[in-house]
């Protein structure tokens, strides 16, 4: 295992060993197209006789929805037809978003469209389908429905108190799930602690904001029974599975295709009710229905995340060292758990993740997951780990300056050692191997801290007040079926690659792993090439076709490299095996002894070139009469992969970050901020640099700016780009990435994921630096988003 | 809501005349009308910046035109401005940075950056970023976008 000859590993200089693209930092092949303008999103897709859908949604948290008339509406112009929830039911199937190995969970059914209540305001509720997307809006517009306005239950704080509204009246409660992890002598361990310290952390209701929004064309064909679904999606396979059994059609009637994806972050990983409502629909009419959600629709009914308040202690002893967490995590998730993932993950990740970089023995955390009439909320970039980081953190921060002790020091006591893995944690994740004290040596020769501290002082003369803020974070990636298959979703953990020589010797790879802008389609290209011996320029990538590419779970949970990149190495290897093969018989020489070389066959010894991969493939494919009558020639190879050995392949890190606070203002501007983490083999340093940076961006948004707020009636205010703010370029600062690599021993490759560290890390890592802004003043601020009100109120000026 | 005005103008460089719908906005216009599916919308208020595109030389948001008020304006497109060649080492310097990712913003943010190209040619990093601040990426955070349009600006000055 983990025998990748890298130039680096084996003494050599790049030059030497030209076929090997792991670990090089190669442009992606897409990118040309992005910044021409030629890429192919889904609502580029124009197809014949096409439909547009347009949706009423609910204007009420909670309504009965008494009449509905239709007449005007189908009186508009372009306007074909009118759907209700009674419509839709018709043909397709409720779902009920539960996992079975969440003991416990329970949720309501849910309709593409619902039969007679709404439970979120912007809820789709009546659906309009014309010529023209502006034909449905106008028909929109000229329905007539009467609503019956309900009491709310907006509040999780009291969703399960006497006199809540139970929002589905069948369950009994507002209880989803509940679940407490317990390992050691907690309460013990707090009682006999020389220090404890307590803080109630909130971190604020936001979402994804992806540019493009959620995207769909539904096509049944009535001819030949099939349903062909364009959709911006991370899991073309799930979604497949989805259409068909709500549908009751067959899996294999279904066919999804996703072209360019303008950006998911979790969010177009999930069920939507509107873009099931449009495949029903388009079963219905037998023709093509579009729908592209518009801004208003993207924060209404986009998924929400991270709408939690967490009670958290930390016990100490004298030295600093780490006793116990005791954590009592609340989260609001909508009146439904979300389909197929379920919403009580993201809980569950606290629950798993709290106090994880650490070593210490005494560990309680209680997550509740409650309904509430608000958009329901599910897993969005790096579920559950920027709360779990930010509280843990925030807690171990907060216990270093009680009892007086440097934050790095406390960190260098109780991180977990790196010769101690494999590792348990109290909570129970199985850590195959991390380097947290590696991270941590590697960012302190990144963070000038003498002269930042230097820094702080000087300026704290002149009233400005800057702070230094740090925090180590663990993260999930390359899950196995222990996150969703146990439970009974038919998500693949396992994914596939299918990798063939053409005539000319080219290389083709299918995967069914996706792209959205990782860089997935680059990766692969680079792995495949890397494994049968090609330019990197000969190697051609399919992604996204249900119907071409091997089975698999798409691109979530930080899995597109460590289990799609691994299916297509052990695919490449397979093929450069028999193609080596097949020269050994047209060479009359052992296969051992040949290589293939930037697309030529080498020997081995020499690496004199013996023939190229284009004269093989011109005999193998036409003059196959001159081969040998029993040579395999399987140019062909399809190889699949699932992890084993661990239910995840756990990563750490660790990041600083260096802010000013204007006291005046509240306002904190981030000066500085880096970022060092170990994602196992770094296939691509340049993407997988990026994608720590988008990350970082996207966490530090949520801990500053983004809040979906809601009023007491459950009205969502923050419905544009002028209220629900996003960092934007000129607030964010310039952000250094560094790396320890500690490949996972599961796989060749060595890879585990990258893509939700700079989430995971970034808000703790900013409330620990503005509280070290605030120290001198006695402020402390544990409730993001951190706005300039947060600020202010924490330093009593408002 | 139906009325439509005829308009005859240039986009791309080419001659184009329609009836249009007096509250068709332009990137509608362009992506439905015209199949220039380069721009894209991404709130449809004027903020995200995915669908800016040229307007008699000047860049604007596209979702806050109406098609109806540009009889005889001239609109270059990203497919306009990729063709005539004039942003051809921006473009090979975002590939080089990996300064796209989903490329959603890609277009758009292009032509911002061309913008500065022509109007700012000594912008310092700072002034990059203000310049960009209206278009927003989710994916790269910015930092590759910002070091590709530098890159740039660096080369063309040191090509003087």
């Amino acid at each position: 295992m983990n025998e990748i000859p890298t130039p680096a590993s084996i003494g050599l200089s790049r030059e030497d060993l030209p076929n090997s693209y792991i670990g090089r930092s190669v442009p992606r092949p897409n990118v040309p197209k992005l910044v021409q303008g030629r890429a192919t999103y889904t609502d580029d897709v124009v197809l014949p006789r096409m439909l547009h859908a347009a949706f009423l949604r609910s204007p009420y948290a909670h309504a009965r929805i008494v009449s509905v008339d239709a007449a005007a509406a189908m009186q508009v112009p372009g306007v074909i037809r009118v759907f209700t929830g009674a419509d839709i039911a018709k043909v397709c199937d409720p779902w009920v978003a539960v996992l079975a190995h969440l003991k416990g969970m329970k949720s309501a059914p849910q309709h593409p469209l619902p039969l007679d209540r709404a439970t979120w305001q912007g809820e789709p509720v009546i659906a309009v389908v014309a010529d023209s997307r502006a034909a449905a809006e106008d028909g929109v517009a000229a329905l007539r429905v009467d609503w019956d306005p309900l009491p709310v239950q907006v509040e999780m704080e009291t969703a399960l108190a006497p006199g809540a509204v139970v929002i589905h009246p069948e369950l009994g409660d507002n209880l989803v799930f509940t679940r407490t992890a317990l390992q050691g002598e907690v309460d013990a361990a707090f009682a006999a602690a020389h220090k404890v310290v307590e803080a109630t952390f909130v971190t604020g209701r936001h979402t994804g904001v992806t540019l493009e929004p959620r995207s769909i064309i539904a096509d049944y064909n009535r001819a030949d029974g099939t349903l062909t679904v364009h959709h911006s999606t991370q899991a073309p396979h799930m979604m497949q599975t989805v259409f068909a059994k709500h549908l009751r059609m067959e899996e294999s009637e279904v066919r999804v295709i996703c072209k360019d994806v303008g950006g998911s972050f979790g969010i177009k990983v999930h069920v939507y009710p509107d873009e099931v409502a449009v495949a029903a629909m388009s079963r219905i009419l037998g023709r093509p229905v579009k729908f592209v959600a518009d801004r208003f629709e993207s924060f209404s009914s986009d998924i929400h995340a991270r709408d939690h308040r967490i009670k958290g202690r930390i016990a100490v002893d004298a030295q600093g060292r780490i006793l116990g967490f005791d954590i009592d995590d609340l989260t609001g998730i909508g009146p439904y758990s979300v389909y197929p993932r379920t919403s009580a993950i993201e809980g569950n990740q606290v629950v798993n993740l709290c106090g994880g970089p650490y070593d210490f023995a005494n560990y309680r955390c209680t997550t509740t997951v409650v309904l509430q009439n608000k958009a329901p909320t599910c897993q969005y970039r790096a579920v559950g780990h920027p709360i779990a980081t930010a509280v843990t953190e925030g807690l171990v921060d907060l216990a270093a300056r009680a009892i007086g002790m440097d934050p790095i020091e406390m960190r260098r006591r109780n991180l977990v050692r790196d010769d101690a893995y494999p590792f348990t944690s109290p909570a129970g994740m199985r850590f195959e191997g991390l380097s947290h004290h590696a991270s941590l040596a590697k960012l302190l020769e990144m963070v000038p801290v003498e002269r930042i501290r230097a820094d702080q002082a000087e300026q704290r003369k002149k009233g400005v007040y800057r702070g230094l803020g740090i925090a180590a974070f663990i993260e999930l990636t390359n899950p196995s079926p222990f996150m969703y298959g146990i439970g009974g979703a038919r998500i693949s953990a396992q994914d596939g690659a299918t990798v063939r020589m053409d005539p000319d010797g080219s290389v083709v790879v299918a995967s069914g792993v996706t792209e959205q802008g990782q860089g997935t389609e680059a990766i692969l290209a680079q792995i495949v090439a890397h494994g049968v011996g090609v330019p990197v320029n000969r190697v051609k990538v399919i992604t996204g076709d249900t119907q071409a590419t091997p089975y698999g779970g798409g691109t979530w949970a930080c899995r597109g490299a460590g289990i799609g990149g691994e299916a297509a190495l052990q695919s490449a290897v397979a093929l450069k095996q028999q193609i080596l093969v097949v020269a050994g018989a047209m060479l009359q020489a052992a296969p051992e002894t040949l290589d293939i070389v930037l697309g030529q066959v080498v020997d081995k010894a020499t690496g004199a070139e013996r023939i190229s991969l284009g004269e093989i493939g011109r005999i193998v494919y036409f003059r196959g009469d001159t081969l040998p009558k029993d040579l395999p020639r399987e140019f062909v190879q399809t190889r699949h992969f699932i992890t084993k050995e661990y239910p995840f392949a756990f990563t750490n890190g660790i990041q600083a970050c260096w802010v000013e606070v204007d006291t005046a203002t509240g306002m904190v501007k981030v000066l500085e901020h880096w970022c060092v983490e170990d994602c196992g083999r770094v296939i691509n340093p340049l993407l997988v640099d990026e994608q720590v940076r988008g990350g970082i961006v996207q966490g530090l948004g949520g801990a500053l700016y983004e809040h979906c707020v809601y009023d007491a009636d459950g009205n969502l205010l923050t419905t544009t780009m002028a209220d629900y703010l996003v960092p934007m370029s000129a607030e964010m600062p310039d952000i250094h990435v560094g790396h320890v690599e500690t490949p996972t021993k599961e796989s060749l490759l060595g890879a585990k994921g990258a893509g939700e560290a700079g989430t995971a890390g970034a808000p703790g890592a900013l409330m620990n630096a503005i509280n070290d802004a605030l120290a001198p003043l006695g402020a402390v601020v544990t409730e993001q988003p951190f706005t300039p009100a947060c600020i202010l109120r924490a330093l009593g000026t408002i | 809501m139906s009325a439509r005005v005829d308009i005859t103008l240039t986009v791309n460089g080419e001659r184009v005349s329609r009836s249009v719908e007096a509250r068709r906005h332009l990137i509608d216009f362009l992506r439905i009308d015209l199949g220039l599916t380069g721009s894209h919308a991404g709130c449809e208020h004027g903020v995200c910046g995915a669908c800016t595109v040229r307007v008699d030389g000047e860049i604007v948001r596209g979702c806050l035109v109406l098609a109806a008020s540009l009889d005889g304006a001239e609109v270059t497109t990203i497919e306009g401005l990729t063709d005539s060649g004039e942003v051809a080492d921006l473009q090979d310097a975002f590939v080089a940075r990996n300064a796209a990712q989903c490329g959603f913003c890609s277009p758009g943010m292009v032509m911002a950056a061309a913008d500065i190209l022509r109007h700012h040619p000594a912008a310092s990093r700072e002034e990059i970023r203000e310049h960009l601040s209206g278009n927003y990426c989710r994916c790269t955070g910015y930092q590759a976008i910002v070091d590709a349009v530098e890159t740039t600006l660096k080369a063309r000055e040191g090509a003087r």
